[in-house]
This record gives C-alpha cells, structure tokens and sequence, in this order.
C-alpha cells in the first residue's frame, strides 16, 4: 500500500522546473544574464529541494512513499497519482543533481537564442522528474511524450552539423516505441474495465494487482509493446542506431542529459512496468533480451574501439554500458535489480562527465578528432586528472562507482534463475575488458604522447566554472566507489520483495509449465464468463 | 409553437439575424463594419442560448428538428467557429483587398445551415441544413474574385457538391421508400420492428448516403477535391469549411448512424472501418509529398476525417463522446494554424510554400511558437488537446474490438509526424530563404489567442468537455 506520509514534499521539486519555465517565458530574450541565472538558480533549488524527500525517505518501508492522488481525468480513472520508491527516488535526485550542472555547462558554449534554451532545459527537468515519479499510465504516457518536445529542439537549434537529421531521427525512434506503449496503456485501462465490476482505469497499482490475472498470450503482446519503447530508450542493441547521431549532435549539456538521465527512462520503464507487471511474459523473453544485452555490450565496446570522434567513443560506450543494466534486470535476482539500478546512477555520473570533458576539449579546439589532439596533459594538468578519473569511472575500476554496478549485474546474471546459464556474464564481462582497451587507447592518444599540434600548445587548463562542474560529480563517483551502502540501502528492500513475488509467481514450484497451463485454462474461463 | 422556437431559439435566432444582416447590406453602402459587429454579437449570443437550452430535451415542428443536448453542443461549437473565423477574417479580408459587405452575412447563412444540420430529426431537415451550407460553401470559396485558383476552386467545389448531393438525395429516397418515413424516430422504429416491405432497398440507401456525407467530411475515396477548394479558397475560409464543415458533416453522421447501426452493424461499421482506415493513411501520406502549406494542412484535414470516423466505427457512447472532443480540440487547432498561415501570406498566393517558413522563429517567434503548439497537437502529442483526441478515439476503438484499426491510426500518426514536425524544422531550425514579411496581427490575435487557450486547456484540462459529452450519449435524445 502507498503511503502518503509528507506527500507534500514531492510537489516542490517537481513543479519548481515548471514555475522556472514559466518565468524565463516572461523574461525579455535581451537580458542574457538574467535568464542563465534565473535558470540556474530554479535547478539549484530544485537539486535542494529533492534533497529532503532522500533524508526523509524510510529505507524501510516497501512500498511507494510520498504518495499523492488527485483526481484529474474522473471519466476515465486518470489522476495526478504520483509517489517514490527507492528506485525513482535515486532516480529523482540523480536528474536534479544532473541539471545544475548541464546547465553551469551550457553557460559558455551557448551562444544563439538563450531565452528558448533554457527554457527548453527546465521544461526537459520538468518531464524527467514527472516520468519517475508518475504512478499513473496516463500521466506517465505525458510526460514520457512531453520530453521529445525540449530534447528535439535541443538537438535541432544547438546541436552540431548534422543536427536536423538527428533531431528528426531522434523523434520518430522514440514516437514509434512510444506510440505502441500508448497502445498497450489504452488495452490495459480497457481490461480493468472489462473485469467483472470493474471500471476503465489508468491507475498504476491497481493495474499491478490485475496484472497477473491477464492470459499470458496477451500479456505477452503488451510486455513486448512496453518493451520495445523502452528499448529503444534504453537503447537495447539493434534499437541503438538513434543514439549516435543524437549524441554527436547534441550540445555539451544536451549529451549530458541524454546519456545522465533520459536513458535510464527507457531502463526505469523495463524495472516498472515489464517487470513488475508482467514477470510471466518476461521469463519468455529473458534469453532473447539477455543476449541482446550481451550482443549491446560487446558490439558497442567493439565498436566504441574504432571511433576516431571522441564523442561517437563515449556515445557507443554507452551502448555498451547499458547492456550491463538490462542483462541486471533480467536476471530477476535481488543483486542483479540493485546492481541494474545503481548502474544507472553510475552511468549517468561517469558518462556524463565524461561527455563534460570532451565538451572541455571542443570548447577550446572545436574537434573532436581523437587524432588532432595528443600531449594535452602537459598543457592541460588539472584537465588531465579530472578526465582521468572519469575516465577509470567509466572503465570499472574498483574503488569507483563503475565497478559496483558492474560487478553487482555480473554477479546477479551469474547465479540467475530466470536465466540459469552463466555464459551471459562470462561474456558481458569481456565487455570490461574492451571498455578498458577502448578508453585507456584514447585517453592515451589524446592526453599523453608528444603534443606535436601547433594548435594545442597554448590551451589553456580548466576554468573556475569547468572545474566546479566536474568537483561534485567526483564526489559522487569515488561515494558510490568506496561506501555504496548510502545508496544501495535505498533499493535493497524494493529488489528483494519484487524478486521475491516474482520467484513466487513465475519459478514458485519451479514447475513453469505448469503454470503456463494453468494461466491458460483461467484464459479460457475468463472468455467463457464473459 | 413558442416550445418550438425555444427549444430551437439559438438557430432561429441565428438565421433571423441572417436575413437582417442580409437586408442591412443591400440596404446600406460600406456596411462591412456594421454586420461585422452584428454577426460578433449575433454569434455570441446564439452561443448564449445554445448553453442555455442545454438541458432540454425533445422534439419540435412535427419532429422535423430536436433541441439541447446534442444540438446545442454543436450550435456552441459552430458559434465557436463563426467567432474565430470572423475575427480573424476582418484583417485579412482588408489586407487581401476582399472585404465585402456581404462576407458576415454569408458566413452567418453558413452557420445557420450547420446549426440545422445539427438539430435536424428528418432527413427533409438535414438535407435542406446540407444544402444551405453547401451553397455558401461555394460562394465563398470563390471569393476572391480575381484569383483563378479560388474560382477555380469554387467551381470545382459547386460541381462535385452538387454530384454528391445526387448521391444523397438518392440514398434518402431509397431509405424513404424503404422504411417509409423520413422521420428518424419512425425510421428507427420501423426498422426495429423489421419484416420491411421493401428491405433490400435499405442498404443501398444507406450506402448512397454515407458516399453523400462522406463527401461533405472530405473522407476517403471522396477527399480528392479537398485540397484544391481548400488550397484555391482564401485561408480564412478554408480554416471555416475545414473544421466546421467538418464538424457539420459528423454532426449529420452520427444521428444518423445511431438510428440506422440496428438495420445494418456488422457490415457498416466494417465499411466505416476500411474507409476509416483508408482515409487517414491516403491523407497522411498525400499531406507528406506538399510543398505547399495550404495543401498540407488540407492532406491533413483528410486524414483527420479519419481519425474521427474509428468513433463511429466504435459506435458507442465513447466513440461519439471522442467524436465530439477531437471535433472541438480539432477546431482550435486546425483554424488556430490556419489563422497564421493567412497572417503571413499576401496577395492569395505568395508565401504559401512550406520553405517559405524557414526561419519563421527569428522574424515572428511568436507566431512560431503558436504555430509549433498547433503542429504538435495536430500530431497527437501530449499535453495537447489534439493528443486526448486521438486518446479517446482510440480507447473507443480498441473497446469495440477494432484493435487493427487503432494499429494504422497509430501508423498512420507516426507518418503524420513526419510533415507537422517537418514545419518546425523549417520555421527553427533552417535559415531564411525570403522574407516574410511583417504583419499586423490585430483582431486575429484574439482568435490566436482563444485558440491557443483551448489547444493547451483541453490538453490539461481534458474532463470538462468530455463530461459534457459523455452526459450527451448518457441518456440521448436519438
């Protein structure tokens, strides 16, 4: 049961973007200043205000918590129904401890029609927070839409050369998943209907107790309606081939965004809605799906290998990375899920940074070739040391962030029963290895080597600005690294009770056929009652 | 008597004032200023009495016409549309040199015939609402006399309408000859009660009028001289015949349709389903090859008659209550575009072309942005009004088990997405090619405005409207 316990807390937060929005609409375009600041001040606010729903939040409650209901849409049950659990709400705080930061980054580089981007930038945090927190299909449907609008002119205003292609590349992806997922929502609402006494809804838990009575073949067609939006967020291996383009064309901030928060939508949707409720139908599909996952990550770390752009290495890697994720979420075991969702912070912070640091790079060069750079530590020593750690982030290396996630997702596929074939982890983990050839080889073409390029010689090291952006995500990383606990204790209780209903429902006897024939003759019963 | 002009008072008093602002005009030189003013009043106050008769039911002059309800929804959303059209008509007539005195008074008749084709419980009635739009329809889409597009388009229109009104009349004979009555009330009786005596006739009837009306809502296969009228006629009156013509069309479809499904079920809502089908997949994907902006938005309209038809495929109280939502989400949005693209074109034809908009935000951000929350909503994206408009036709649809049909909707919006957002690009992120040139907005910016309003309200705020038509098929006069 939700508990709605300081349900007011969740509404700062969440509608402070908005109000930023609103304000830089009514600002004159002339005042630049004005506008960066007002902006940055509503997505400082906005990280402090989310700060207490962390300190409020009881690791020890299963459940949503924060929970708020108001009606909104009565003809069809819809209703402003959000809350948090351990799993939104890192995601929550991720997304406002992002925000700052792109937008402090965002400063410098833009340069041509202020007023819309940030507007744009408070109207993206606006739909990001209201995806994790929404518990309502409907209004989950909005708000996951109203992210295309802000990121598809993020892409195509600010972006690079190829920016049109990308912003309409990126648009028609995500509508096509998105639109099957609106299907799916509208089939789901109608079954609560069509149960005996039951009314059209579109309210998230009550759809999770009717879940399971759906026949299987049918839960089958909205698992896979669910999840081909969601993978193509994510971007699951082959649904990837948006993300590179829009990487490459987005600006500094916009990439932060994309890789930091607006992925981890596509893997919140799987941990939500595939997987909570439609445990049954993903045990059909958990081979398929993990070997994609493993096909993702070795076949973007493979490819990462032979970028000669920077941000195309990094924008790969994230494919690569986020097979991880998926391959955590499939494993159903308590480890997997906890190490799935910590993955995802964790990505968002070293991917993030380091698209900060190529952004760093092409502030000063404008390329982002990996051949014309080379030597840059002797020029750039503060630089060098802050790409370095992002970079080891990235790679896994114990003592940092990277290697919990991934270490708690291999561990997790490795002893799966859903899965029950160690080869899934045996080969994701050669994607570490890759992740370590492909990074450290750039990073050691860039950065070391003789600085023999005219044009790099007077670079100059990290402003104040640059460096407070990079400051907290190094905090965040070495946390993670060295204590995770801080984090990890906020997802433990959600893992282990969906795993373990789950176990419960689709492996209980261990006899799943059995239950397959069962689901079925309730199918058949069900049509016959009708 | 008095019950009678009550229960219809806000179209009687519309088409009273009709023939007086008709009269005015012949009787004063330069009165455009004057009807003008007459035909606001006149709109608004209609829109009054419509919202005041709301709540009465029944049937009036010997059943020829009902009231409330039903009827009076629409008489508030064809006030809604005169009010747009004609406060942004009042510019662009100037800047287009056509301000005549008589366009008010016209577009008043038109609006007149809507609101009967709205109230109308025999076909006698309906037929004769038909027509007296149809006529304006044809005069005003050739109104600008020294145009040959909008000639062209006047005559194009007057031939077709006056062929599909053959098809129409035809089907009313047959159905007439069939269950004989024209009554509505008695059709439906008489064929409840079956054993007809000249039954086989009943479906030809009904089939010959669906291909009448569906002229009239521009739905596949009888689109094809939508986007000529609507390219040719001038912008502020394609804005008009595209969403209240439209509105009328689906205003005479669905009485109809809930008096005639028991004869026919099966077989009508599988043809409603394949022209459904049709008719947004030929719409989206002709709207796609448009270089010009009229043309698009005409494409456009054809498929939106689409998308309003799965309501009547569903047949069902929320198939007719999304009917009435996306007619009226649809109205904002669709005049609301319109209304911008007559602000920047001159001379009838120039700036008409899609490139025409490339870099639109830089000289007009204003107008830009209008323009892109009107592309997103015709597009179904949320929070937009356009968005529960597709929602809850889909929903009816997927209810009455129409599952394939929701999927081409589906298809068919991701194509549409295509060419909304394909403006956006232009009017964002694309260069100038040609000035545009600047524009006084004046009174149009309060129909950009109420449109605007509407567009996002209806977005957010989607469960007042639909109540109001929920609480309509609740317990339905028809």
């Amino acid at each position: 049961m939700p508990h709605t316990d300081s349900a007011g807390l969740l509404f700062l937060p969440l509608f402070l973007p908005l109000l930023g929005f609103l304000s830089i609409l009514f600002i004159d375009r002339v005042q630049e200043k004005a506008i960066k600041y007002v902006t940055l001040i509503f997505s400082l606010l906005t990280f402090l205000a989310s700060l207490p729903l962390w300190f409020v939040f009881n690791d020890g409650i299963d459940g949503f918590q924060f929970y708020s209901n108001i009606p909104w849409i009565p003809s069809i049950d819809a209703g402003f129904r959000i809350g948090l659990d351990g799993m939104s709400l890192l995601l929550v705080v991720l997304t406002t401890f992002i925000m700052p930061i792109s937008i402090l980054a965002s400063f410098q580089p833009i340069g041509k029609r202020l007023k819309e981007y940030y507007a744009m930038m408070l109207l993206l945090e606006f739909g990001m927070l209201g995806v994790f927190v929404s518990l309502d299909t409907m209004l989950f449907y909005v708000f996951w839409e109203l992210i295309l609008i802000p990121m598809y002119f993020l892409i195509g205003i600010w972006g690079g050369k190829d920016r049109i292609y990308a912003a309409v590349k990126f648009f028609l992806y995500t509508l096509v998943g998105s639109l099957l997922m609106l299907i799916a929502i509208v089939w789901m609402g109608l079954y609560a209907k069509w149960t005996p006494g039951g009314h059209f809804t579109t309210d998230f838990l009550i759809l999770k107790q009717l879940a399971p009575g759906i026949p299987l073949d049918i839960q089958i067609w909205l698992f896979l309606a669910f999840a081909l939006s969601f993978c193509i967020k994510v971007p699951l291996f082959p649904f990837h081939t948006w993300l590179p383009d829009a990487h490459v064309q987005a600006p500094t901030a916009g990439s932060v965004i994309l890789a930091g928060v607006l992925l981890k939508m596509g893997t919140y949707g799987l941990i939500r809605f595939n997987l909570e409720l439609f445990p049954q139908a993903l045990h059909e599909f958990a081979h398929p799906i993990a070997w994609l996952s493993v096909i993702g990550v070795i076949y973007g770390a493979l490819v990462a290998m032979v970028q000669t752009d920077i941000k195309k290495l990094v924008a790969y890697s994230s494919v690569s990375h986020l097979g991880f994720v998926v391959l955590g979420i499939v494993s159903v075991t308590p480890e997997g899920l906890q190490g799935a969702i910590i993955q995802m912070v964790n990505h968002g912070l070293s991917t993030g940074m380091l698209f900060l640091c190529v952004g760093v790079l092409y502030e000063r060069r404008h390329t982002r070739e990996i051949a014309d750079f080379g030597g840059i530590t002797k020029v750039m020593p503060k630089f060098a040391v802050m790409f370095t750690i992002a970079m080891m982030a990235s790679v896994g290396l114990p003592g940092l962030n990277g290697f919990i996630g991934e270490y708690l997702t291999l561990f997790g596929s490795f002893q799966s029963k859903f899965l029950n074939n160690p080869w899934y982890s045996i080969f994701s983990a050669s994607g570490v290895i890759f992740a370590a050839v492909y990074l450290l080889w750039m990073f050691q073409r860039v950065m070391f080597g003789t600085n023999d390029n005219p044009k790099n010689h007077g670079l100059t090291d990290l402003t104040k600005s640059e460096y407070w952006q990079l400051v907290p995500l190094v905090i965040f990383i070495v946390w993670i690294g060295v204590y995770p606990k801080t984090f990890l204790s906020k997802t433990e209780l959600y893992a282990q009770t969906l795993v373990g209903s789950i176990e419960k429902t689709v492996l209980g006897t261990s006899a799943y056929p059995k239950i397959k024939a069962q689901k079925i003759q309730e199918h058949v019963n069900h049509k016959s009652g009708h | 008597m008095i019950q009678d002009l009550l229960l219809t008072a806000p179209f009687t008093f519309l088409s009273a004032m009709a023939i007086i602002a008709m009269v005015v005009d012949a009787l004063i030189k330069n009165s455009a200023r004057i009807t003008f003013l007459f035909s606001v009043i006149t709109l608004i106050v209609s829109g009054i009495l419509a919202i005041a008769t709301f709540g009465q039911h029944g049937i009036g002059f010997n059943g020829m016409v009902t009231g409330g309800g039903f009827a009076s929804y629409f008489d508030v959303l064809f006030s809604l549309g005169g009010l747009l059209t004609i406060f942004a008509a009042r510019s662009y007539l100037q800047r287009e040199g056509i301000e005549h005195d008589e366009f008010y008074s016209l577009v008043l008749f038109a609006i007149g015939g809507m609101m009967l084709i709205g109230h109308s419980n025999n076909l006698l009635s309906l037929f004769i609402g038909i027509e007296i739009m149809s006529v304006v329809f044809y005069v005003l889409s050739g109104y600008m006399r020294s145009s040959v597009a909008s000639v062209e388009a006047s005559l194009k229109y007057f031939l077709l309408g006056a062929f599909s009104t053959g098809f129409l009349v035809y089907g009313m004979a047959l159905i007439y000859g069939a269950t004989g009555s024209m009554d509505y009330n008695h059709i439906a009786m008489n064929i409840t009660r079956g054993s007809l005596p000249l039954e086989s006739l009943l479906p030809i009837g009904i089939a010959l009028m669906v291909i009448g009306l569906s002229f009239k809502a521009a739905a596949f296969p009888f689109h094809q001289w939508a986007p000529d009228v609507y390219q040719g006629a001038p912008t502020i009156v394609t804005a008009f015949m595209s969403t209240a013509g439209k509105a009328a069309a689906f205003a005479a479809f669905m009485p109809m349709i809930m008096v005639l499904m028991p004869a026919a079920t099966a077989k009508l809502q599988m043809t409603f389903a394949v022209l459904s089908a049709a008719t947004m997949l030929i719409g989206n994907i002709s709207a796609l090859a448009q270089s010009n902006i009229k043309r698009m938005l005409a494409f456009s309209s054809v498929a939106h008659a689409g998308y309003l038809m799965m309501g009547l495929v569903a047949g069902s109280q929320s198939g007719y209550s999304g009917i009435m939502f996306y007619l009226t989400s649809y109205m904002f949005m669709q005049i609301g575009s319109f209304i911008i693209v007559g602000l920047l074109e001159r001379r009838g034809e120039e700036h008409l072309e899609i490139s025409d908009y490339a870099g639109l935000s830089k000289k007009h951000p204003v107008l830009a942005a209008f323009m892109t929350i009107f592309m997103f909503s015709l597009a179904g994206i949320p929070p937009f009004a356009g968005f529960f408009g597709k929602y809850y036709l889909f929903t009816a649809a997927i209810d009455a088990g129409y599952l394939w049909l929701t999927i081409i909707a589906v298809l068919s919006s991701i194509i549409s997405v295509y060419f909304y957002i394909g403006l956006i690009v232009k009017m964002y992120f694309n260069e100038p090619e040609k000035e545009m040139p600047d524009t006084e907005i004046g009174l149009s910016g309060m129909s950009l405005v109420i449109t605007i309003a509407g567009v996002i309200i209806l977005g957010i705020m989607p469960s007042g409207i639909l109540s109001i038509a929920n609480a309509i098929f609740g317990h339905s006069s028809h």
